[in-house]
C-alpha cells in the first residue's frame, strides 16, 4: 500500500505501512527548477531540521508526529500518521465560542514552542492538525532553533497574514483568541514578540501607515 | 465604450486606451531613466508632467480616435510613490472635469493581474506579480484578491536593480543581469530566506554585493548565483501558494516576468501541480497604462465610479484593500 496523498512545495507525501503501522513516507524530491547544488543542499538541510527540531518539540511538551525512519540523505522521513483534520479546514466547520476556543489552544502551543526556544518558519493553519483531542504541529523543515524577537515576530506575522488571506471572515477574533493563547505560555516574553509581529507586517513596501 | 487609461506609479508614464471588445487601441510608455543612483520621486514626477500633454496625445493617435470618443479616463490612484501618482491623478483630473466624463481611480497591482487575465486569457489564476516595487503572490477569493506571500522588505527588482549599479551594469539591471547569468556556471553560496509563503531578499542584496567587492569572483558567476538563489525562492513561495490555494493557472506578471529563467521556473511549477502556467508579455507585463485603462473600464461596467473629492493618491494602498466586485 502506497497512496500520494499530498503534494506540497517542500515535499511530496504518501500513505505507507510501516511495520503494520499507518504511516507517512515524506519525500523532499529534487526539484528540477532550482540548481542542483542549491536543491541538494535546501533538501538535506530541512530533513535534518525537521527531525531535530521536532525531538525539541517533543521534549518540551508540544505535540508532533512520532518519527520511525529517517534517510536525510535522500530527503525522506517516515512518520506517525495523524488522523484528524488540517485547522486550514476545520475553521468553517465550528461556531464562534468552538473556533475561539480552539485557537486560544493554538496560541498556547506556538507560544510553548517559542518559549522552547523553537522558531517554526511556517506557522499557518495548513501546518496544524486537530486530532481527537491532540492539537499536532507538522510540516518543521522551516523552522530553526532561536530564540530572537525578530524571528518570532516573523513567525506571528505568518499566522496573521494566513488568517487575513485565508480566514478573512474571522481573522480579527481568531487573531484575538490566538494572541490570549500565546500570552499565557509565552508569559512576559509575549508582548514584545507580538509588538514585533505587528512591526512586520507593516514592513512590506506598501502598507497603510497609521 | 472606450477606456484611456494613465499610469505614473514609479519611472513609467503610459497612457493606454482600451475597449470593452477587449482591444488595446494604444499602449504608449514613456520610460524615465535617471542620469544616476535609483528612481527620486520629484525628478520622476517632473518628467511625468512634462511629457503628460505628449503621452496622451500620442496614445490618441495610436488608437486613431479624438478623446471626445472617450468614455471614461481611468488612472492609477496607488501604491505608488506619491509625487508620482499625484502627476498622473492631476492630469486624469483634468481630463475628466473638461471633458465631463467619469472618473475611475485603480488600484496599479489589480490592474497587473486583471490585464494579465485579460491578455492570456486565464480566468483564475494564482498571480506572482514581480517588479521594480513589488513582489506579490495573490489569488482571488471571495470578492477580493487576497496576498498570500510578499516580501518582507525590498521588491525584486529593487534588488536586482540595486545590485546593477554597485556592479556597473546596466539600467534597469534585471536584463544585463540575465545576459551575463546565461554565461555563469559557478554558484556562489549566498543567503536563502523563506518564511513560508514570504521571503526576504535584503540579506541576499547584501550578501551578493560585499562577494561582488571581494573581486574573487567573474560578473558572470555573480549574476548566475543571484538569478539563482533569488528565483529559486520565487519559484518556492509560488509552489508553496500554488499547494495552498489549490489554483488551476498561474500568472507570472510584471516587469520582472520579462527574464526566461524565472518563465521557465513558472512552467516547472506549474506543470509539477497541474496547473496552466501563463506569462504575460512584456509589453503589458511591465507598467503601463492599458492596464489601467482596461481595469477602470471593468470598474466602470460593475459600478465604480471615483468621485472627484474622493480622488486623492494613495501611495500604500494594498491590493487586498480593493472590493472586486466584477469576478463575483
Amino acid at each position: 500500500m502506497e497512496r500520494l496523498v499530498a503534494k506540497g512545495a517542500e515535499a511530496d507525501l504518501y500513505l505507507v505501512e510501516w511495520n503494520g503501522l499507518k504511516a507517512i513516507r515524506k519525500v523532499r524530491k529534487p526539484k528540477k527548477y532550482r540548481h542542483p547544488d542549491l536543491d541538494y543542499q535546501l533538501r538535506k538541510t530541512r530533513t535534518n531540521h525537521e527531525v531535530d527540531i521536532i525531538h525539541r518539540a517533543k521534549d518540551n511538551g508540544i505535540s508532533t508526529p512520532l518519527l520511525y525512519n529517517v534517510d536525510n540523505e535522500n530527503g525522506i522521513i517516515v512518520m506517525e500518521y495523524i488522523d484528524g483534520i488540517k485547522i486550514r479546514d476545520l475553521v468553517d466547520q465550528l461556531n464562534d465560542g468552538e473556533r475561539a476556543k480552539l485557537f486560544k489552544r493554538i496560541g498556547y502551543f506556538a507560544g510553548l514552542l517559542h518559549r522552547s526556544g523553537i522558531i517554526h518558519g511556517d506557522l499557518t493553519t495548513s501546518n496544524i492538525i486537530k486530532s481527537g483531542d491532540r492539537i499536532v504541529f507538522i510540516d518543521f523543515g522551516l523552522s530553526e532553533v532561536n530564540s530572537e524577537v525578530e524571528k518570532r515576530g516573523v513567525d506571528l506575522n505568518l499566522m496573521n497574514r494566513m488568517l487575513t488571506s485565508t480566514h478573512f471572515n474571522y481573522q480579527e477574533k481568531l487573531l484575538e483568541a490566538f494572541t490570549e493563547g500565546y500570552r499565557v505560555s509565552m508569559g512576559v516574553e509575549a508582548e514584545e514578540a507580538l509588538t514585533r509581529m505587528v512591526e512586520v507586517s507593516k514592513r512590506g513596501r506598501y502598507i497603510e501607515k497609521e | 465604450m472606450i477606456s484611456l487609461g494613465i499610469e505614473s506609479t514609479a519611472d513609467n508614464l503610459g497612457v493606454g486606451i482600451v475597449s470593452s471588445e477587449l482591444q488595446v487601441l494604444a499602449n504608449y510608455v514613456k520610460i524615465h531613466v535617471p542620469p544616476e543612483g535609483g528612481i527620486h520621486p520629484r525628478e520622476a514626477a517632473r518628467h511625468h508632467s512634462e511629457y503628460m500633454g505628449v503621452a496622451i496625445k500620442t496614445a490618441l493617435e495610436q488608437a486613431g480616435i479624438t478623446i471626445e470618443e472617450v468614455d471614461i479616463i481611468s488612472y492609477a490612484q496607488g501604491p505608488g510613490l506619491g509625487p508620482c501618482l499625484r502627476t498622473g491623478a492631476t492630469g486624469a483630473r483634468a481630463l475628466a472635469t473638461y471633458l465631463n466624463k467619469p472618473l475611475v481611480g485603480v488600484n496599479h497591482c489589480v490592474a497587473h493581474v486583471e490585464i494579465g487575465r485579460m491578455t492570456t486569457g486565464a480566468k483564475d489564476p494564482l498571480t506572482l506579480y514581480v517588479s521594480g516595487g513589488n513582489t506579490i503572490v495573490s489569488g482571488y477569493e471571495s470578492g477580493r484578491y487576497r496576498i498570500f506571500g510578499e516580501t518582507l522588505d525590498i521588491a525584486i527588482g529593487n534588488c536586482l536593480d540595486t545590485f546593477a549599479r554597485a556592479a556597473g551594469l546596466e539600467y534597469p539591471g534585471g536584463p544585463d543581469i540575465e545576459r551575463k547569468a546565461n554565461l555563469g556556471k559557478n554558484l556562489i553560496q549566498l543567503p536563502y530566506v523563506v518564511k513560508g509563503m514570504d521571503l526576504s531578499y535584503s540579506g541576499l542584496l547584501t550578501s551578493i554585493t560585499s562577494e561582488l567587492e571581494t573581486g574573487e569572483h567573474s560578473i558572470e558567476d555573480l549574476c548566475f548565483s543571484l538569478q539563482e538563489t533569488a528565483y529559486a525562492m520565487l519559484g518556492e513561495i509560488t509552489e508553496r501558494a500554488l499547494a495552498h490555494t489549490g489554483k488551476p493557472e498561474l500568472l507570472l506578471t510584471g516587469g520582472v516576468a520579462a527574464n526566461k529563467r524565472l518563465g521557465g521556473i513558472v512552467r516547472d511549477i506549474a506543470e509539477d501541480h497541474g496547473a496552466i502556467p501563463y506569462v504575460v508579455p512584456i509589453r503589458l507585463a511591465a507598467d503601463n497604462g492599458a492596464m489601467i485603462a482596461w481595469t477602470g473600464l471593468i470598474a466602470y461596467k460593475a459600478g465604480h465610479v471615483t468621485p472627484i473629492d474622493e480622488s486623492h493618491v494613495n501611495p500604500n494602498w494594498r491590493m487586498d484593500q480593493v472590493k472586486i466586485p466584477w469576478r463575483d
